[in-house]
């Protein structure tokens, strides 16, 4: 009895998973040529003109001008080549990894093109522009034609094979769909079959065809093994240099407590013993000490405070960076002007990274530049945080070895961050970052 | 008089429990999260709020929201937030709707139970508890341009200026520099030329302004 239940149960359940099955492939069809149509009409004529304006700007480069619009349109040709790795990813599960050297950091356009060309992702990125150009868009429009022209089959069978062969249209002969000749309905049915074909060919191919164009994407994209050893090598670095900041971070940590809270409780301890002892033979005495013990123990406690706002800001994690940097703002001596733009929690790591990075340019600014004036700026754009902190002082800032800004740079590269500076002398210095994140 | 407390950490919410009734107050409710302290607002109507900034659930400022929900629903709802460290930003924020009766004050003021209590009272009677550190930031940003109004002021005036902002009376201010309460009336008489702000008798407004001018920016 159980076991009869059981078995329609399942055979129910069988032919509910097959409907099922059935639907959702033709939504995957519907969805692959919806995917491809997108492909080739809103990201394709980006291709085009990407491609076009890089070799103009290539060729322009012995002229000067080039110079100066090489690294914008190769910065536009990654984020061209992200965005469709980010397709990939999103419509076909596919991941094709991403291995650009960071982008230049000094503001002398030579030397940014010099590095960009360096770099071979963007010989790449170039060679993929050209295929995709021709390639791309035939692959792209793949699964749009299969899917698209059966539909016109059903339409002459339904009629349209009157407009297509009367009047003007009628001097040409017949219409052809396909193969076939379309001159009259019966001939029109023989269309509408041959749809039928076709529909079950773009049943069949149709998500296979729109992963022809992401495999192609991915073979012309995929960095290759010495990149990806760049990579590593550049991973390993920053990876030492976060666990030696955080080891010294440590260090000093546990330095500050043992020579400040823990040594004052333990003189609090030792008042407290004492006051016990003279509390009958010397009231006098000890009520002395009761303040003293009192005095300890409000020191200790500002001592801590500002321990943990070395550790990580209370406003921090209150309020997130953006308040955190107004916070901090207020408390310097320069009339600082903060403008905050992030739509959400910057990530916790980032924000404490992109915290501290903050307080040391401005630390910087206050202690150097004799600026009157700060500006800082945060904001959040095609997924990375950018600051840039802007003083109207003396300038002459430099990342040099031992400068703070050497340092700043070093904590930004664990998060694949960039520090640049522009301090001419004379002033005014600006210093901007980027950090790669997402807001929550 | 009637107090709601807000605070999560159970030995703090104990000890400022047994202070404040040791003090004649008269705890209404002694919770420990945000939504709990919202309640108790809208439901106790207590004379004074005594909140922690940082409540759970969330712990981040909910508690400070809280205070500042509570107060825009009700303006001038008594409401002193206590924390474990100040910043102007939030003093800021507290002082905007310039309706006093607002408190900031560092956890460690506690340790000096009458002068906490008085900040307490003060606060209740629709006056201002400042924290000194936030009255020194302020005056930190304003004594480096150097040549400022407030750099024209005597050592004693200045003085009897940070006591005024902290929110103190002219007889505690008097009491506590040991000095007469008519010479800090001309102390004060001098400040208030010397700032061109406008003299006022009534304290609280005095004191506002006080916190208004060093805010100001620059």
């Amino acid at each position: 009895m159980t076991g009869g239940r059981r078995l329609g149960q399942t055979d129910g359940m069988n032919t509910k998973t097959k409907r099922r099955d059935g639907g959702s492939r033709t939504r995957e069809m519907v969805l692959a040529a919806v995917q491809g149509l997108v492909l080739a009409v809103a990201v394709w004529p980006w291709t085009v003109a990407c491609y076009v304006l890089a070799l103009v700007s290539l060729a322009l480069i012995p002229l000067g001008i080039g110079v100066f619009t090489t690294p914008w349109i190769l910065t536009w040709a990654r984020a061209l080549a992200d965005n469709r790795r980010e397709l990939a990813r999103r419509w076909c599960g596919m991941s094709i990894p991403s291995a650009y050297r960071p982008l230049p950091r000094t503001a002398n356009p030579w030397k940014r093109t010099y590095a960009l060309l360096q770099d071979p992702a963007t010989w790449r990125d170039l060679r993929w522009l050209q295929v995709d150009m021709v390639a791309g868009l035939v692959t792209a429009l793949l699964p749009v034609v299969l899917v698209l022209y059966p539909l016109e089959g059903f339409a002459l069978a339904a009629g349209l094979w009157r407009t297509m062969t009367a009047g003007p249209y009628g001097a040409y002969g017949p219409y052809w769909y396909g193969f076939v000749p379309v001159s009259d309905q019966a001939t029109a049915f023989a269309a509408a079959g041959l749809g039928v074909l076709l529909l079950v060919v773009a049943d069949r191919f149709a998500v296979r065809a729109l992963g022809l164009h992401f495999r192609m994407t991915r073979g012309l994209l995929t960095p290759g093994q010495a990149e990806l050893a760049e990579r590593v090598k550049v991973l390993t670095d920053t990876r030492r240099d976060a666990v030696d900041t955080s080891a010294a971070e440590l260090r000093r940590i546990e330095r500050d407590l043992h020579d400040g809270a823990q040594a004052r409780l333990v003189a609090m301890g030792m008042d407290l013993g004492t006051i016990e002892l003279l509390l009958d033979k010397d009231p006098e005495k000890a009520r002395q000490l009761l303040a003293q013990a009192r005095q300890s123990s409000a020191e200790a406690l500002a001592e801590l405070r500002d321990l943990v706002r070395g550790i990580h800001p209370p406003v921090l994690a209150e309020r997130g960076l953006g308040d955190a940097v107004r916070a901090l703002a207020l408390r310097l001596p320069v009339p600082t002007e903060v403008a905050v733009e992030l739509p959400g929690r910057v990530e916790a790591p980032v924000e404490s990274a992109a915290y501290f990075a903050v307080s040391e340019i401005l630390t910087n600014a206050v202690k150097h530049s004799g600026a009157a004036r700060i500006w800082a700026d945060l904001h959040h754009a095609e997924g990375h945080l950018r600051i840039s902190v802007t003083d109207n002082g003396r300038g002459g800032a430099t990342i040099g070895e031992g400068s703070g800004l050497a340092g700043v740079e070093r904590r930004l590269g664990t998060f694949d961050g960039v520090l640049a500076v522009s301090s001419p002398a004379g002033g005014p210095t600006m210093v901007t970052m980027e950090i790669p994140c997402v807001l929550s | 008089m009637r107090v709601v407390l807000a605070e999560d950490l159970f030995l703090l919410r104990d000890g400022l429990v047994r202070l404040l009734e040791a003090y004649d107050f008269e705890i209404a409710a002694a919770v420990e999260t945000g939504p709990e302290l919202q309640r108790a607002l809208a439901d106790l109507e207590p004379d004074v709020a005594v909140v922690d900034v940082r409540l759970p659930p969330t712990h981040t400022d909910e508690g400070l929201q809280c205070a500042l929900e509570a107060r825009r629903r009700k303006p001038g709802l008594p409401v002193l937030v206590l924390s474990q460290h100040v910043e102007q930003l939030y003093a800021r924020e507290l002082l905007a709707d310039g309706s006093g009766g607002v408190g900031y004050l560092l956890k460690d003021r506690v340790f000096d139970a009458e002068q906490f209590v008085d900040a307490v009272r003060r606060v209740a009677a629709g006056g201002t508890a400042m924290d000194p550190q936030v009255i020194q930031q302020l005056l930190a940003r304003r004594a480096n341009d150097g040549r400022g109004p407030v750099d024209r002021l005597t050592p004693r005036e200045r003085e009897v200026m940070e006591l005024m902002a902290q929110g103190r009376s002219n007889a505690a201010i008097a009491g506590s520099l040991v000095v007469t309460e008519r010479a800090v009336a001309k102390h004060t008489a001098n400040i208030f030329v010397k700032l061109g702000l406008e003299v006022s008798d009534d304290d609280n407004r005095r004191v506002l302004a006080v916190l208004a001018y060093l805010d100001r920016d620059h």
